[in-house]
């Protein structure tokens, strides 16, 4: 696998050299071009080492869903996971919140080991995943309760956080009153309001209309600058990896390993729009798509895809 | 409007028949009660506080046992649920009890309480408590993972998770098991306090069968059906309307 055979000079404002398969490599900074690779700090905001994760389907046999990840996340990064459906790309953002435990390997956050959930890692789902008993506030203010905020300090920071996301007006309403944009971000207010070091997003735009996704691209970018969280974001949409993220990382399909990495310095803002996004994600979609390919084949063949769940235990 | 008159013309004609018979005087009233024999039982067994009193007696036995078998129940179901070990065992035996008469446990209740207040609250528990198990049960698997996942991620486990996500979440699926509680509760206070005289509507209607008063004993079966009625059209009714305003749901039928 020649990592740069595609790369066009020039016109993806990153060197060519930095997309590195990474099967057994060590990751660290590898580029040599992107100056903010070398500033990373001793421990990483986010590592994984070696983290593997085998299930047994019904018929009984066992399968592996991901391979040897190895993974690290620098703190304040926008990390973008790409990868064909069933590369188990969800289930690894399961393992990092701590909703389930990978067969082997370390999830390692500030170094310590992950051993169950815990608030400095919010998971965004990709839909439902909001209290439809609550309202927006009280989604909002969920996180807070659970830790035992006074009901004022509660208060206050809920209606911050949703003036962060333009939904203040909408504090009373339930969720189903919401369109599917502002159901995400109340989403986003709601995981922001605990106070999370890293969001872990898992397609949380892929159920919503272009325009709306356009906008929140937006609205999610001008938050993680203002709150310089860590982002690890899954998407099978390639652009919006490369729209939004500092690095995009290549997933195998099944057993899911990491193929490559790519870093992008492009200018912010960003829009999908933007050529160099579509050129940048050119590069990345030719090696995602015999990915794609491995992942319709094996569709083809099963006829039924034994899709990876995330919340299947392993 | 139309449901109105549909009702009106149903209720209206049964009625008739009922005059009709008793106009007729096919049988003797004290086989065949008349409309207005059960309504002057009606007038008077409210105006002695009769039925007062044996309402209240008898509202208050059902909501004491049902309000234990509601509590054991979602305790017992989230337990069932979430242990694939009990979910095998107890699951089968929970379904295979729920065949039984709750009143097959009066002579057991009745060895065990005395012939006391118990017994009848454990007669009237063992009704309801497998109907509400179960719906919790199945309500549990019914409501989306999601929730609970995203439950634990905002940092709520154990009571909290409970209370605040799991129950919540299920209720919506756990709705019309509540109310298939209540109807086995009610059913079997009544049934209970046939078999003990100690006031209550169940007694006043077996009064009604020792006096020979049919005029009586189909008065009394009036007000357990309204209760029953009012109870699932008022309380439950409510409570469906209440949780399709939040979750933007059809209510549960």
């Amino acid at each position: 696998m020649s990592a740069n055979a595609h790369a066009v000079p020039g016109r993806f404002p990153v060197p060519a050299a930095p997309r590195v398969p990474a099967h057994g490599t060590k990751l660290g900074p590898v580029s040599v071009g992107d100056p903010e690779l070398h500033v990373a700090a001793p421990v990483s905001k986010v590592g994984l080492s070696e983290i593997c994760l085998s299930y047994r389907t019904q018929s009984g046999e066992r399968l592996l869903a991901l391979d040897r990840i190895n993974l690290q996340v620098r703190a304040g990064e926008f990390l973008c996971i790409v990868g064909p459906s069933g590369c188990g790309k969800s289930t690894l953002l399961h393992l990092i919140a701590g909703l389930h435990s990978q067969t082997s390997g370390q999830v390692l956050v500030d170094g310590h080991p992950v051993d169950g959930p815990g608030t400095d890692r919010i998971l965004i789902f990709q839909e439902h995943g909001l209290f439809p008993w609550l309202t927006v506030a009280e989604n909002v203010e969920f996180g807070m309760k659970m830790k035992g905020i006074p009901k004022a300090e509660r208060q206050e920071k809920m209606r911050h956080y949703l003036r962060l996301v333009h939904l203040a007006k909408f504090e009373k309403s339930y969720i189903h009153q919401l369109s599917g944009g502002m159901r995400q971000r109340v989403a986003i207010a709601r995981a922001l309001a605990t106070e999370p070091d890293v969001l872990l997003m898992d397609e949380p735009f892929a159920a919503l209309d272009a325009q709306t996704r356009d906008l929140l691209h937006d609205e999610l970018e001008r938050i993680w600058s203002e709150t310089g969280r860590t982002i690890i974001f899954v998407t099978h949409n390639v652009r919006e990896a490369v729209r939004l993220g500092d690095r995009v990382v290549l997933l195998t399909f099944r057993p899911g390993r990491v193929k490559s990495e790519f870093p992008v310095t492009l200018p912010r803002p960003r829009s999908l729009e933007d050529p160099e996004v579509a050129l940048a994600a050119r590069e990345v979609l030719d090696e995602l798509r015999d990915e794609i390919n491995r992942s319709l084949e094996a569709e083809y063949q099963e006829g039924v895809k034994p899709r990876i769940e995330p919340g299947v235990e392993a | 409007m139309k449901r109105a008159s549909k009702y009106l013309i149903f209720y209206g004609a049964l009625f008739g028949v009922w005059v009709l018979l008793a106009k007729l005087k096919i049988w003797p009233p004290y086989l065949f009660p008349t409309p207005w024999g059960v309504w002057e039982e009606l007038y008077t067994g409210f105006q002695d506080h009769t039925y007062w009193i044996a309402i209240a007696v008898s509202m208050k036995r059902v909501l004491v046992g049902y309000g234990i078998s509601v509590v054991l129940g979602m305790i017992l179901g989230l337990g069932i649920s979430s242990s694939k070990f009990l979910e095998e065992t107890m699951g089968g035996l929970l379904v295979s009890l729920q065949s039984l008469p709750s009143i097959c446990w009066w002579p057991l209740a009745l060895l065990w309480f005395g012939l006391s207040q118990n017994a009848i609250l454990f007669v009237v528990i063992m009704g309801s408590l497998l109907s509400v198990t179960l719906a919790m049960e199945d309500g549990r698997k019914q409501m989306p993972k999601i929730f609970g996942q995203a439950g634990r991620n905002l940092g709520a486990k154990g009571f909290k998770l409970f209370w605040y996500v799991l129950l919540p979440a299920s209720l919506p699926f756990i709705v019309s098991g509540l109310k298939q509680g209540w109807a086995f509760a009610w059913r079997s206070l009544i049934t209970a306090e046939m078999l003990y005289m100690s006031m209550g509507l169940g007694q006043v209607l077996m009064m009604g069968r020792d006096f020979s008063n049919m005029s009586a004993v189909i008065a009394v079966m009036f007000l357990i059906i309204a209760i029953g009625y009012i109870i699932d059209g008022v309380v439950f009714k409510a409570m469906e309307r209440h949780l399709q305003n939040k979750w933007g749901l059809a209510p549960a039928s």
